[in-house]
């Protein structure tokens, strides 16, 4: 199921947004480039608020212990459970849509 | 696809192998189809741990760098057990035994050395055959003669008492010999130690139960068919079973010799470890001589590898071998030793620094010549040695407290050895990282430092177990890791030290963190990077700095320090810890009304405010109208400071207004790591000023002293007396324009105690008080500006600065 998070301006460039989604939460980056990726809101280590990280390219740091991940993938980068990640594409009107299957996890 | 080169190595120990390695590691699989002649029947080995292997506590198997299947892996034909005989320049050719014949388009020649053999009758039979009971220490299979032959038997000689030797020495006792050592010379390990240390060294030794004998020279090895014993130069003798002569060690160059090459003591090699006589044969290791040197330690040849292999594979045809500092760190028979440079002092500028406690067996000393070490040798206790061992390589001025060359004094006792650690013990106290963490690391392939920590976060915590985490590192990598280039640069993300990164924003006017990637890193964001270019850019830009918030971590983005749930704590200013009536009131009000969960007086004399929700963050503020307290930033954080003069009956100076004038002058202010002030009224030191970044203490006679460079957190140090002054004015001017000199001239992330220690107090003293480079009224008005940008970014309640700065979540649209 594709559902739309928001408006692109929501989300400030090289940064990410925490958007509720049901129950739940996911997270959504946007780099300074313009690319945009959505993935699980909080990280797999101790449970960071992964949109309080640092984000440039598609690496994103933790903001608690500094785990690194691949936003594209989801490989954890500097060991340990990787993240979920969702399929996002923008609309023509510049809302970001999120490909959700079987709920958020 | 172009042809591939053939390169032939002579040599499969670890110089040789390890400079295949790092052709491999540039490409080198692509370039060259690569055979290695080796005169062992075995992979490559770690010769160092022979001395382990003889002794029993390593297991022959266990010492091999490269086991026959890596050649295997890595496409390497190895002729295992086949000598190389000859070398024909002319048809560019190697044969050797059993009629092998490789062709070459380069040759590297890494033939090591073999042991020296003094002229001493009897060493052979008659007829020259081997006499049974003399042995070299050298090879595996030297270990494995000598083990053999010792059962059984009751004594041993060792001759030479050199670092080998005395290894050797260890090793026979684990046989349950009597062990002596022969040594020609006045002292034990001649090269390593002075006459002090020797002695210390063989009283240690003799009460570990070997027995040894200085000043002889052996004559003979008595014995018609085995070894009985020794007769030296003075005619005594010396009854036993076996000898291992450990008399040094020659370079073998027959082949280089034979083939025309230029060989002195040994193979003669320019700079980038090529013959002088033919630009296609390189030579590296303890064979080759370079500016008039053989070096016989690790780590000269890893760097003559590195170089060497940069300039075969074309990498860096520059790449060029500057020769070595010896020093090295190691244990002679369970002694801890640590030895650079010379020692003994050469010239009368050279001062010497020690400290001799013979009882417990520890010796330092260090030979200084103008603030550099020129050498040293700890015995026994070698807790400084990592320190040391890297001021002597890289010729770093050092601190002018002596005894904290010598001592660590006020910091955690650090681990004996690497070696002595055991495999479970946490390194890293943050992140729960273990030694066999790390080494686990380094054998999957990472073997620079700021790799295994990437990959491990081991030293990513407070930090102050990096020291250790990178020699455990080091050790991991069998002596020495591989140099990251990243670490001279000020974020690993931009390729450039601090004064060429500067310089190329200054130059190219780079206003924005995303700017500078653009122009100096490939346009590759890193985003570890980006805090620490922040930081410079505000510092260098001042209110022109064009502040992209994604550069900022989450503290500086919200303005509050992030909890381990995703709250934030909230500390308002409370300058020189002087509140009022009113503002308690506003705190408490606030506690109420927004459910604050905890508050907590700090150690900086403040208010904590923890478990605030992000959203809340704005109100919060605005019901306390107070600014902020910037407990969160890389930043000046507070001055704390003790109740003076107004109230103390030994009160000196007026503490508290001193401490308010620093808060307001320099609060907010972005530094390269956080920054603690104190000041005390008087020496009783009740706020701590000696143990902070910056501190300031009235003593007697209505002046202040100026402390730069403590520490009391992860390391504790106590600061450097900057200067002593009369006023308050006279205090913020020199703080102002040390924190200056500090900020344009730290690493990102050093605190003053590493900055105050790398540089050195007297070349601050002499910038920031003598104005020596007469950049002092400079540095005074950059101050100044950074002062007048000032901006309380809790205004930013009243005008968030990017959407939804403060949202924790927000809903979707549908």
């Amino acid at each position: 199921m594709e559902i739309t998070i928001g408006p692109l301006s929501a989300i400030p460039p090289g940064e990410g947004r925490a958007f509720e989604v049901g129950s739940e939460r996911i997270a959504v980056f946007v780099t300074r480039e313009g690319r945009v990726f959505a993935t699980q809101a909080s990280c797999p280590h101790r449970g960071g608020p992964l949109v309080d990280g640092l984000l440039g390219g598609c690496t994103l740091i933790c903001p608690l212990h500094a785990q690194k991940f691949n936003l594209e993938t989801g490989e954890a980068l500097s060991g340990g459970e990787g993240l979920k990640t969702y399929p996002v594409r923008l609309s023509a009107t510049n809302q970001i849509l999120v490909r959700i299957e079987g709920g958020v996890g | 696809m172009q042809k591939k080169r053939k390169l032939v190595l002579i040599g499969n120990g670890m110089a040789g192998v390890r400079t295949v390695e790092e052709i491999l590691a540039r490409g080198g699989a692509d370039q060259f189809e690569i055979t290695i002649f080796g005169d062992e029947p075995y992979g490559n080995y770690n010769r160092i741990l022979l001395s382990e292997v003889l002794n029993g506590s390593q297991d022959p198997s266990e010492i091999f760098l490269n086991p026959l299947a890596w050649y295997r892996e890595n496409g390497v034909q190895l002729h295992a057990g086949v000598r190389a005989r000859a070398i024909h320049r002319h048809s560019r050719q190697v044969t050797g035994d059993h009629g092998v014949v490789a062709p070459y388009d380069n040759l590297i020649i890494a033939t090591g050395s073999s042991p020296y053999i003094p002229p001493i009758q009897g060493v052979r039979l008659e007829g020259g055959r081997e006499k049974p009971g003399v042995f070299v220490f050298r090879s595996l299979d030297d270990c494995h003669k000598i083990a053999q032959y010792a059962r059984g038997k009751r004594s041993a000689a060792v001759i030479g008492g050199g670092l080998l030797g005395l290894e050797a020495a260890r090793g026979l006792q684990n046989f349950g010999l009597d062990v002596h050592v022969v040594h020609i010379s006045g002292h034990l390990m001649g090269q390593q130690l002075d006459a002090t240390a020797g002695g210390i060294l063989r009283t240690t030794l003799e009460q570990l139960g070997v027995t040894v004998h200085l000043n002889k020279s052996t004559k003979e090895v008595l014995g018609d068919d085995r070894v009985t014993g020794l007769r030296f130069a003075d005619d005594e003798t010396l009854a036993c079973d076996l000898v291992v002569i450990s008399a040094g060690i020659r370079p073998n160059v027959e082949i280089a010799l034979r083939a025309g090459l230029t060989v002195e003591r040994g193979i003669v090699v320019d700079n980038h470890m090529r013959s002088p006589d033919d630009p296609r044969v390189y030579a590296v290791g303890e064979c080759a001589q370079h500016r008039g040197q053989v070096y016989g330690l690790v780590a000269p040849l890893w760097e003559q590898g590195k170089v060497l292999a940069d300039h075969i594979t074309k990498r860096n045809e520059k790449a060029s071998y500057a020769g070595s500092k010896v020093s090295t760190k190691l244990k002679v028979m369970g002694i801890q030793l640590a030895s650079m440079g010379i020692t003994e002092p050469a010239d009368d500028r050279d001062e010497i620094v020690q400290f001799l406690e013979p009882k417990k067996g520890t010796y330092k000393k260090l030979i200084i010549r103008d603030g550099r070490l020129l050498g040293g040798i700890l015995l026994g206790d070698v807790s400084k040695a990592a320190y040391l061992m890297q001021a002597f390589d890289k010729s770093t001025p050092l601190p002018e407290e002596r005894l904290s060359l010598l001592f660590d004094i006020g910091a955690p006792s650090p681990q004996a050895t690497i070696e002595e650690m055991p495999q479970g013990m946490q390194v890293c106290n943050c992140n729960g990282v273990t030694k066999e963490g790390l080494v686990a690391c380094v054998r999957s392939g990472k073997r620079t430092l700021r790799t295994v920590m990437d990959a491990t976060r081991a030293g990513m915590g407070c930090g102050a177990c990096k020291q250790l985490v990178s020699e455990v590192v080091a050790w991991a990598c069998g002596g020495a890791a591989e140099q990251d280039p990243a670490a001279s640069y000020y974020v690993p993300g931009v390729p450039l030290s601090k004064p060429e990164l500067v310089q190329a924003i200054r130059e190219r006017r780079l206003r924005s963190v995303s700017a500078v990637f653009r122009e100096l890193a490939g346009g590759n964001e890193d985003p570890g990077s980006k805090p620490g270019l922040a930081s410079l850019l505000r510092t260098l830009w001042h209110h022109e700095y064009d502040d992209e918030r994604d550069a900022r971590f989450i503290n500086d983005r919200v303005h509050a320090n992030i909890q381990k749930d995703g709250t934030f704590s909230v500390i308002p200013q409370i300058a020189g810890g002087i509140t009022s009536a009113a503002q308690l009131r506003r705190i408490a009000d606030v506690v109420d009304k927004y459910r604050v969960p905890l508050v907590k007086l700090t150690g900086g004399q403040r208010i904590d405010l923890l478990g605030v929700k992000k959203e809340d963050l704005p109100a919060v503020w605005r019901d306390l109208e107070m600014p902020s307290g910037f407990a969160y930033g890389k930043s000046y954080r507070t001055c704390k400071s003790c109740v003076g003069s107004d109230f103390c009956r030994y009160g000196l100076g007026d503490s508290i207004a001193l401490a308010v004038k620093i808060e307001d002058r320099f609060q907010g202010m972005d530094t390269p790591a956080k920054l603690k002030l104190a000041t005390a009224g008087c020496p009783r030191n009740c706020s701590e000023a000696m143990v902070k970044d910056v501190g300031a203490v009235a003593v007697e006679g209505g002046k202040w002293e100026i402390y730069v460079g403590g520490a009391a957190g992860a390391h504790v140090r106590k600061g450097d007396v900057l200067c002593t002054v009369d006023a308050h004015e006279d205090v913020l001017r020199l703080m102002g324009r040390f924190i200056q000199y500090y900020r344009e001239n730290a690493r990102y992330l050093e605190r003053t105690y590493g900055f105050v220690e790398r540089v050195g107090i007297q070349k601050i003293r002499a910038v920031v008080v003598d104005d020596s480079e007469g950049i002092a009224a400079r540095l005074d008005e950059e101050m100044r500006k950074t002062v007048e940008a000032y901006r309380d970014p809790w205004r930013e309640a009243y005008a968030p600065a990017t959407p939804n700065q403060f949202r924790s979540v927000l809903p979707i649209v549908q």
